[in-house]
């Protein structure tokens, strides 16, 4: 279906449309000017025009439609919006122009937030399962899944444990194991794959298929160009907060790739960063 | 590759388009055949309740979590649930009682006293986490949905329990100090409720303000101090206000002022020695006026602006 995406009338059933949309940031932080009290005080009796407060447009008009049954990559090299994008369709942050429409309600992939460090990871499992809205019932069935998955227990019995005593990579697995024992209608993934050792991206891959099943639509940003290519049948590829391209993934991919050498190319070095070659990674 | 990109590539640029739905109008009309619904547009007052109620659970065990947390790096750990206020108090006791001798004037000093910086200190600190509850937890806001409301409530249920830990190390020193236990201390249940529902509002009120400046929270502690010297913690407004020849508007202002009705009503529960005609005339609906004003008000003002909290 990812032939024709642009509106093929009537037949599938979108779950997310997003018309037009732009979203801006207001950033308070360090600003252009001196940061002394004095400049700070004019600056607040002067109010009104906001002359501190910047402004980051970083999606710029983006409009398209996903159906149901759809795998979605966003690609971009860093700070093109992806993430970003993700979020306003999750209903996270506030459009400034333009609007998403959803079927149900989208759900990003991660609960790292929810977590706690000092607390054990019996209790984080608890919190993070309630924070992403399952019934403690719910919770209680999925325990021993999630405690498996995770495997942090194969070294002895951590789960017991505060999680700031983890391993940074077990604190991951963890962490993953929880965002991925809830299915959704609309899925968000956010680069997860790239958590854990090898045979842990192995198990998340499986999981991630497996909720794409479940979820009517998933979107998926990553930079490793060939997971894209192997999860999605669609891909989104925005530039500076403006969609470029929109098509089969591996087409898209491929002009994403042409680009980036490119640029490469040109700008010898300094620009490119890890937007680039990251697609040979050695997960499978 | 280049086959598609000459294309498809410039999908809706012009980013300084007009401001109505500019090039394919049909995605909106696509969306609404379909019955797609506004993504992340504020729900209205009843299913925010019901929301809300739904994640009950999530708010009880977010503001254990925090509770737990608080101390488990310290040596004594959950003990300073107990050391803290009690530390708090004797500080008080130290300057109040000690060095000014306020302690004269006031029968039970140390009982009144005591009880005086418990109960405010719950208001305070519920009111300080609101300065917190979005700004503190950015992070959640932005990668989760709940509704809001949640992380103030959580915040100002964990300090009710930090409270009940209070009271605690309250009822020893009031054993200490020869107040009994009589049916009259079951009367500081309903005047505990109701300040924390008022603090609650407030809270809550706070936190929206404090969610979009972020400098408020620095004003906070000035406002609470100034408040804590005006609402009777360590005198006693009945005294002052019966004693010296206020105008009247003054002395209604302190007598009626929500912090003090809650201390005097405890205080009125726990100590034998304050009794009813020490509190003004009546304290149960002002308790309760307070309450609904401030819980309701609050609750109303936070969910106004639900659909902003962790921008940019």
């Amino acid at each position: 279906m990812a032939e024709n995406p642009t509106r093929p009338t009537g037949e599938p059933t979108p779950t997310v449309v997003v018309d037009g949309v732009h979203i801006t940031y207001k950033v308070n932080g360090p600003r252009t000017g001196r940061g002394s009290a004095t400049s700070a005080l004019s600056r607040i009796v002067s109010r009104g025009a906001h002359p501190g407060l910047r402004e980051v447009h970083a999606v710029k008009g983006v409009s398209f439609a996903a159906y149901r049954g759809e795998a979605i990559g966003l690609i971009g090299s860093n700070g093109s919006g992806k993430s970003t994008l993700l979020k306003a369709v999750a209903g996270l942050l506030p459009t400034a122009k333009g609007r998403v429409y959803t079927a149900g309600q989208p759900s990003l992939l991660g609960v790292n937030a929810a977590l706690m460090s000092d607390l054990t990871g019996e209790r984080n499992i608890i919190l993070g399962g309630l924070a992403m809205g399952m019934t403690r019932d719910q919770i209680r069935g999925r325990y021993d899944d999630i405690v498996d998955f995770s495997g942090i227990n194969e070294k002895g019995d951590f789960v017991s444990l505060p999680m700031r005593t983890y391993s940074s990579g077990m604190g991951a697995r963890l962490r993953f194991s929880i965002a991925a024992a809830k299915s959704h209608d609309v899925l968000l993934i956010d680069e997860a794959l790239s958590t854990g050792d090898a045979r842990f991206r192995r198990r998340s891959r499986q999981r991630i298929e497996e909720l794409r099943r479940e979820a009517g639509t998933v979107f998926l940003v990553s930079h490793s160009n060939s997971t894209i290519t192997e999860s999605c049948d669609r891909a989104l590829w925005l530039e500076a907060g403006v969609l470029r391209m929109d098509g089969p993934a591996k087409e898209v991919v491929a002009a994403y790739e042409e680009f980036t050498a490119a640029g490469n190319r040109s700008a010898a070095g300094n620009k490119g960063g890890a937007g680039t070659g990251t697609g040979k990674q050695p997960a499978r | 590759m280049t086959i598609a990109s000459p294309t498809a590539p410039p999908a809706r640029p012009a980013p300084a388009g007009p401001a109505a739905p500019a090039a394919p109008p049909d995605l909106a009309a696509l969306a609404a055949r379909h019955g797609l619904t506004v993504s992340g547009a504020r729900p209205t007052l009843p299913a925010y309740v019901r929301q809300l109620w739904s994640r009950r659970h999530f708010i009880t065990a977010f503001a254990t979590a925090k509770l737990t947390a608080q101390y488990s790096q310290a040596r004594l750990g959950q003990l300073w649930q107990l050391l803290t206020p009690l530390l708090n108090a004797a500080v008080y006791y130290l300057i109040f009682g000690v060095l000014l001798g306020t302690a004269d004037h006031v029968p039970d000093f140390v009982p009144f006293l005591v009880t005086g910086v418990f109960i405010w200190t719950f208001t305070a600190n519920t009111i300080t986490a609101g300065t917190r509850a979005i700004s503190g937890n950015l992070g959640l806001v932005r990668a989760l949905h709940f509704p809001r409301a949640a992380l103030p409530v959580a915040l100002a249920l964990q300090q009710l329990q930090q409270l009940l830990f209070s009271l605690g190390a309250l009822i020893v020193i009031l054993v200490g100090f020869g107040q009994l236990p009589t049916a009259s201390w079951l009367l500081a249940i309903p005047a505990l409720l109701l300040q924390a529902v008022f603090g609650t509002g407030l809270s809550m009120a706070v936190a929206r303000v404090a969610a979009r400046t972020p400098d408020v929270s620095q004003l906070v502690p000035f406002l609470l101090r100034t408040w804590m010297y005006a609402s009777g913690v360590m005198w006693s407004v009945d005294k002052v206000v019966g004693d010296r020849d206020l105008p009247h508007l003054v002395a209604l202002a302190l007598q009626y002022n929500p912090a003090a009705i809650y201390i005097d009503l405890v205080r009125f529960a726990f100590i034998d020695s304050f009794t009813a005609d020490r509190l003004p005339p009546h304290v149960w609906a002002a308790a309760l006026a307070w309450a609904v004003l401030c819980g309701a008000g609050g609750f109303l003002y936070f969910w106004k602006a639900e659909e902003q909290y962790g921008r940019g």
